[in-house]
């Protein structure tokens, strides 16, 4: 069993009273909560800032706690001999168990014994996890497999972390910040309670073409001045395969293109669109052939891009 | 080792939710789902129905209030205001990724 310092984890003394303990939680939890924090590691944070608190809040909790020494963080260790019988009725061994399941476990000799004398349903915890997945996946729908510690209680009522491995799939149409419920696919419950549910946060990774908002899709189109200017018919590439789309002559930079119907599908029925923002491309290496072509054009070229800028001088002056 | 494929649930507008599954999935106890109605963080598909039922991606807030509630000690009228602001944010986030996405050259 590896040993967490649950006091340095708050930053406080291992004498710190229970009202600096709470004060501690308090400042560390509205910091990283999952549901209110933007921190990178909020949720790996906050298990440890809460793991710590639900042992030192409680003070037959904290005193096993200290009883089991002192070692660095990260230690393998072994409580000491008698502290097993001073703390718990129930025998297990100490090597496949963590720090936190075993303090989740332990409610004192008197509690314990009751809970399994009454036998009482115990349900399984829920789960969650962020599945990340490509924009393809999420067009067509993907398999993927989820690799998962989950808590599971033992013959003795004690939590463990086991871990499973299943398959789940995901249906097309899911997209950034969907929430998808697994039922029954959490942990497993005690004394016949029912099993936990899974929960499944998908985030959408990013891709090197589209940017997604919602299940409509965002696409830049380069085009040649001249294809700008005269118009073309184009091929653009969207998820489910190139089209061809029709540029109007004097396409601006900027315009967005609508092809309604060729974004990402929506849960139940129908699809996003896709955007094509125009951009005009402009080559940075001509022939010399070309720039004898855009000095004529140049020179024959009554267009003034800027005339709005003049317009707004004269009225100025 | 078995892997088996298990189907999920979408948690959306297109599912419903009784009053008491919603209680049962998010952990958070029927009278307070019924005040954080009341303060319309929660809203009834048919409000005037004798058995309320709620939309399934309620559940996604009653979780975090569940879990708001559980971990900052909030009475009810906290938890609404902290829901409240969460969904202000959520709303905000999603038109600041709209905006992301339509500005050519951005990244995601």
């Amino acid at each position: 069993m590896k040993y967490k310092d649950y006091y340095s984890i708050f930053g406080i003394a291992r004498n710190a009273s229970a009202a600096e303990i709470k004060a501690a939680y308090r400042k560390l939890a509205h910091k990283y909560h999952p549901d209110v924090s933007k921190e990178p590691d909020a949720e790996e944070k906050f298990k440890e800032i809460s793991e710590a608190y639900k042992t030192l809040k409680d003070p037959e909790k904290r005193a096993a706690y200290d009883q089991l020494g002192r070692y660095q963080s990260g230690q393998e260790f072994k409580p000491p001999p008698d502290w097993q019988q001073q703390y718990s009725e129930t025998h297990f061994s100490f090597d496949d168990i963590d720090l936190s399941d075993l303090f989740a476990g332990l409610r004192g000799k008197q509690q314990h014994t009751k809970r399994d004398s009454r036998k009482i349903p115990i349900p399984g915890q829920d789960y969650e996890v962020t599945v990340h997945i490509s924009l393809e996946e999420a067009y067509s729908g993907a398999e993927v497999e989820l690799d998962l510690n989950m808590p599971e209680y033992d013959e003795n009522g004690f939590a463990r972390r086991v871990p499973h491995t299943f398959k789940t799939r995901i249906p097309k149409g899911a997209t950034d910040g969907q929430r998808l419920r697994v039922p029954g696919k959490g942990g497993k419950g005690f004394n016949g309670g029912p099993p936990g549910d899974l929960y499944i946060n998908i985030v959408l990774r990013p891709h090197s073409l589209y940017r997604p908002s919602g299940h409509d899709l965002y696409l830049d189109l380069p085009v040649a001045p001249w294809e700008a200017v005269l118009g073309a018919t184009i091929e653009v590439p969207t998820p489910g395969g190139s089209v061809r789309l029709k540029i109007p002559a004097g396409t601006h930079a900027g315009q967005h293109l609508r092809l309604p119907k060729r974004g990402l599908p929506k849960p139940h029925t129908g699809e996003g669109d896709l955007f094509a923002i125009v951009q005009i491309a402009v080559p940075s290496v001509i022939s010399e052939r070309e720039r004898q072509l855009y000095k004529q054009l140049a020179e024959g070229s009554a267009f003034n891009p800027r005339g709005h800028f003049e317009q707004e001088g004269h009225h100025e002056s | 080792m078995k892997v088996e494929l298990t189907e999920v649930r979408w948690l959306d507008q297109h599912y419903q939710l009784s009053l008491a599954d919603l209680s049962a999935l998010s952990g958070l106890p029927k009278a307070d789902l019924l005040e954080l109605v009341d303060y319309g963080i929660f809203v009834p598909i048919d409000p005037k129905a004798a058995e309320q039922a709620f939309h399934a991606d309620c559940l996604v807030a009653a979780r975090t209030a569940c879990r708001l509630r559980r971990d900052f000690d909030l009475d009810t009228q906290g938890l609404a205001l902290a829901l409240t602001l969460l969904e202000r944010i959520h709303e905000l986030e999603a038109q600041l990724s709209d905006l992301r996405a339509r500005v050519p050259g951005h990244p995601r």
